[in-house]
């Protein structure tokens, strides 16, 4: 048995855990972003042959779990803010998380095919 | 002419009323203990009892205590969920022991009983609440006026009243401020209840320190370090809605005049 155990919080705390490592992710990705695109300044050439190597179903994936991070940050975001400037935000904060979710659900069905069609084709052929 | 006999009359379900152990249920409490004069380690142990499950979690600490072990420290003085005296972790959540009602938290399986969070631990369940309240006095939990005393009562109106009335229903018990991550990472933090307290006051309209009291929250210690993640407004015994009063003083920091 450890020394204490988890905080059983709600909703609201697991939103705001979610909100940090997507935000954590996608500070990375930038990181990573924006180095491999200032390379073009250096030699467009080695720029070629970085991005080169991202187009395989791995890096595709991590693509889509971009689009995951961006979209609960963004949509968990304006939550915050209503959560901040509204004054019954807090009282609906949690049907306000449930809307982001379903929103955040929908727009990841649609981003399925359009992210990641380059892999599903080479994976499946056609 | 005959009377039907008691006896004949009772039930199996009577019979067992009677003798109160109808519907005792085998309830275990896994306490987080420490002792800091015998170890430096922590450890949990598990007791084993005989209880109603309309009991509350303090009866079954109780049982311990004066059966079982009494070597087990807690706090507890009304024992009615109106001093603040018995906020802890139960099943992961902070709570009033004398508020708990076994049957609500699954008595099927071990009960969990730990202090509550980021608050020196001196012994068993028992925490150093010190800092807590230090942050408490910071925000000047009291009536401040200028001028003469009137010879009368200070007269406000209902709608007046009611603007701070969810926030005098604070007894100080912990539990908010103890369950707020912040507050674990940096104990320098207000915490939920010390601005529960400054908002019971910024908002009276008999109070003239309002300003004074929201300069002291707008330090970097204070209301902004809140990330709202809602653990005070669930904790709340009393069912305060703690955000939304800290998200308030956010807004009166923010729309007041300089």
């Amino acid at each position: 048995m450890p020394a204490g155990t988890l905080y059983r919080g709600r909703e609201g705390m697991w939103s705001w855990v979610a909100h940090r490592v997507t935000g954590v992710l996608i500070f990375f990705f930038l990181f990573v972003h924006v180095l491999d695109t200032a390379l073009v300044r250096v030699s467009p050439q080695d720029y070629d042959k970085v991005v080169a190597t991202y187009k395989n179903p791995v890096v595709n994936l991590m693509e889509y779990g971009l689009v995951a991070a961006i979209l609960f940050h963004a949509l968990n975001g304006l939550r915050v803010i209503a959560v901040d400037f509204w004054s019954k935000g807090p009282k609906y904060q949690r049907q306000m998380l449930w809307s982001v979710v379903g929103i955040w659900v929908v727009l990841m069905a649609g981003a399925f095919y359009p992210v990641l069609q380059h892999s599903l084709h080479d994976l499946f052929g056609s | 002419m005959s009377t039907t006999t008691v006896e004949s009359k009772h039930s199996a379900a009577l019979d067992a009323a009677e003798t109160g152990d109808a519907h005792l249920i085998t309830v275990t409490l896994r306490v987080r203990r420490f002792n800091p004069e015998v170890s430096d380690q922590v450890v949990w142990v598990d007791y084993e009892m005989q209880m109603d499950p309309k009991e509350r979690v303090l009866d079954a600490l109780h049982k311990i205590k004066w059966e079982l072990d009494g070597t087990l420290t807690f706090r507890r003085s009304c024992a009615h969920g109106i001093c603040g005296s018995d906020a802890m972790r139960i099943n992961g959540r902070n709570r009033l022991a004398c508020k708990t009602l076994l049957k609500d938290i699954n008595p099927e399986k071990p009960i969990t009983v730990e202090p509550i969070k980021g608050l020196t631990v001196l012994k068993d369940l028992v925490v150093d609440m010190e800092p807590f309240f230090q942050a408490f006095r910071d925000v000047m939990p009291f009536l401040v006026t200028k001028g003469n005393e009137p010879t009368r009562e200070r007269l406000q109106s209902a709608e007046d009243r009611a603007r701070f009335d969810d926030t005098t229903k604070c007894i100080l018990c912990a539990a908010c401020t103890s369950s707020c991550p912040v507050f674990w990472n940096d104990g320098q933090y207000f915490g939920p209840a010390a601005i529960v307290n400054a908002h019971r006051f910024i908002f009276d309209s008999r109070d003239e320190a309002g300003e004074q009291r929201l300069e002291i929250l707008n330090d970097r210690d204070g209301v902004w370090r809140c990330r709202t993640t809602f653990n005070c407004t669930d904790a709340c015994p009393r069912g305060i809605e703690v955000t939304k009063a800290i998200q308030e003083v956010k807004r009166a920091l923010l729309t007041r005049r300089f």
